[in-house]
């Protein structure tokens, strides 16, 4: 199982005949192993790793952090309001964190303008929201083990004992 | 002007892909399998130390032997991997990478006469820098035992002037190994008939269906066993240029008398990195380990699957197939792959005459440029 999910967090596009080859184990094994994966939640989603500076005018060319200060709830803890938070579709991803903030947000949209109105409209002003601080991001340079800058080139030479 | 060039050096062979090379070179989009080093880059840890080390101002000459740091790091690190115990003050010398290790022990062996054994298919260097040093070369063909050297083989090939045997396990080109077994039925021979062992285990890391035994570990062989090994490949450091040597003190000074005089002392910058190595590396290698073998078990059942016939090799990151039922030579093979479909690989009679009819095919390559290798050299045989 381990290998399975190391094969394709590396590269989700490599096929069941692939994998039962690197792994000599049968597709039909590992057709059938990828699919408990998937029922059991452990395979969330196969998606593409994109460097957005390379792409123009998209709805997400501009991304923030943003730390929110929130009051817990009885019997709830951060939950609901996180919920209510992560559930906007301009929220990209949402932690609860410790330290002096209690959730980090990465919030993507079309421009400054958007971020700052998703912010001012619709969170800031959220029962049990006390208080936002909102980063721009500027450069993206690694995320999720990849670092974002065209391949390398091999530098090796082609021939060699 | 006459005779310029030594005799000895006039009678060595140049390499045999030495022309071929050139015709890589000239061309585009080619997908290598002619490499013959990992492709991953030396863990970031490793550099980062290089790196450190040059901004603290390490420029230096470090002792002959090497940093005292890294010997001890080494003699640490071999007790705890294979139980091996050798002391770091005289049984131990840092080389440049492993290929300095074997000039050094064999110069340091050999007087004129002496016969050194070689199975082939080999590594390059070992007949030529045997012979250079005034020995013959006893090349002992392996292509009719699964590559391997055999009690048999060997003893045949042995007589009163044969002094040592190179062993390389896993081997490249052939990346076949040896089992413990295997290993003490060749070392039963060598206590026999009183002969050392070279013995290059660069690719110990790289060892995919049974744990890698050093020869050096087998009951009475570490007296006669000098030890090679480097970080070349394990930690994919093929560059830096770090190798070492461990054997019985007498043979390990006259080593370092001849690497004080010649080569002084190994890159201070690679030492210090090499220490990081030990330290930080062991994840790393073992990522690159499993990537490997994933590699080998889709390639080597590629290549079977378009009529390359190979058995499962047990280690580093070579394929050595056979081509001989197509009909060419293995560089005419080599040659009209390179030119019909932009695929290289290495010619088997590099690495020995026994080498015609193969090819070493490298899968130290990434999986989108193994895939399309084997669909380009699939289509090239059909066309024959």
């Amino acid at each position: 199982m381990e290998e399975i999910l190391e094969i394709l967090e590396k590269d989700c596009r490599a096929s069941a005949e692939d994998i039962a080859k690197m792994t000599g184990k049968k597709a039909a094994a590992i057709k059938q192993a990828i699919k408990k994966l998937e029922k059991e939640g452990v395979i969330l989603k196969y998606k593409a790793v994109i460097n957005r500076e390379l792409v123009r005018d998209t709805d997400s060319a501009v991304r923030a952090l943003i730390e929110v200060n929130i009051a817990p709830q009885k019997d709830l803890g951060f939950d609901k309001i996180a919920e209510r938070i992560y559930s906007f579709g301009e929220v990209s991803s949402c932690y609860l964190i410790s330290g002096t903030y209690d959730l980090l947000l990465v919030v993507e949209g079309r421009d400054l303008q958007t971020v700052a109105r998703f912010v001012a409209e619709k969170l800031a002003p959220l029962e049990h929201v006390k208080g936002t601080a909102t980063h721009f991001l500027l450069k993206k340079y690694k995320e999720d083990g990849v670092i974002l800058k065209h391949r390398e080139e091999n530098k090796r030479i082609a021939i060699s004992y | 002007m006459k005779n310029i060039i030594s005799k000895k050096v006039q009678a060595m062979q140049p390499s045999g892909i030495r022309a071929f090379f050139d015709l890589v070179l000239g061309m585009k989009e080619v997908i290598s399998l002619g490499v013959g080093e990992p492709d991953f880059v030396t863990p970031w840890s490793i550099r980062e130390a290089g790196i450190y080390s040059l901004e603290q101002g390490f420029t230096s000459y470090t002792s002959n032997k090497g940093l005292y740091k890294l010997r001890l790091g080494l003699a640490r690190f071999l007790k705890h991997k294979y139980g091996l115990e050798y002391c770091p003050d005289e049984e131990m010398l840092i080389t440049v990478g492993v290929s300095e290790g074997v000039d050094l022990a064999l110069r340091a062996i050999i007087n004129p006469g002496d016969k050194i054994i070689v199975p082939i298919p080999s590594y390059v260097s070992y007949g030529p820098v045997a012979e250079l040093a005034g020995a013959k070369a006893v090349y002992v063909d392996t292509t009719k035992d699964d590559f391997k050297l055999t009690p048999k083989s060997l003893t045949k090939a042995i007589d009163k002037k044969v002094k040592a045997v190179i062993l390389n396990y896993p081997s490249n080109p052939t990346g076949v190994s040896y089992t413990k077994r295997e290993l003490e039925g060749l070392s039963k021979v060598m206590i026999r008939h009183n002969l050392l062992c070279l013995s290059d285990e660069v690719y110990d890391d790289l060892t995919y269906d049974f744990a890698h035994t050093p020869l050096a570990t087998l009951k009475g062989m570490k007296n006669r066993v000098i030890y090679l090994n480097g970080f070349s490949k394990g930690f994919a450091m093929t560059g830096w240029r770090v190798g070492y040597v461990c054997a019985p003190r007498e043979i390990v000074a006259a080593m370092t008398k001849i690497h004080q005089y010649t080569i002084m002392c190994v890159s201070i910058t690679s030492q210090m990195a090499a220490c990081e190595a030990l330290i930080s590396g062991a994840k790393s290698v073992q990522e690159m380990k499993r990537e490997y073998k994933r590699r080998r078990e889709f390639f080597i059942d590629g290549l079977n699957d378009i009529g390359l016939s190979c058995k499962k090799p047990q280690g580093a990151f070579y394929a050595f197939p056979s081509v001989k039922h197509f009909g060419l030579s293995s560089l005419e093979f080599s040659q009209r792959l390179l030119k019909d479909k932009k695929v290289a690989v290495v010619p088997g009679t590099a690495f020995g005459k026994c080498g015609e009819g193969y090819l070493r095919m490298s899968y130290a390559s990434n999986a989108d440029n193994l895939k399309e290798a084997l669909v380009r050299i699939g289509d090239f045989v059909r066309g024959i």
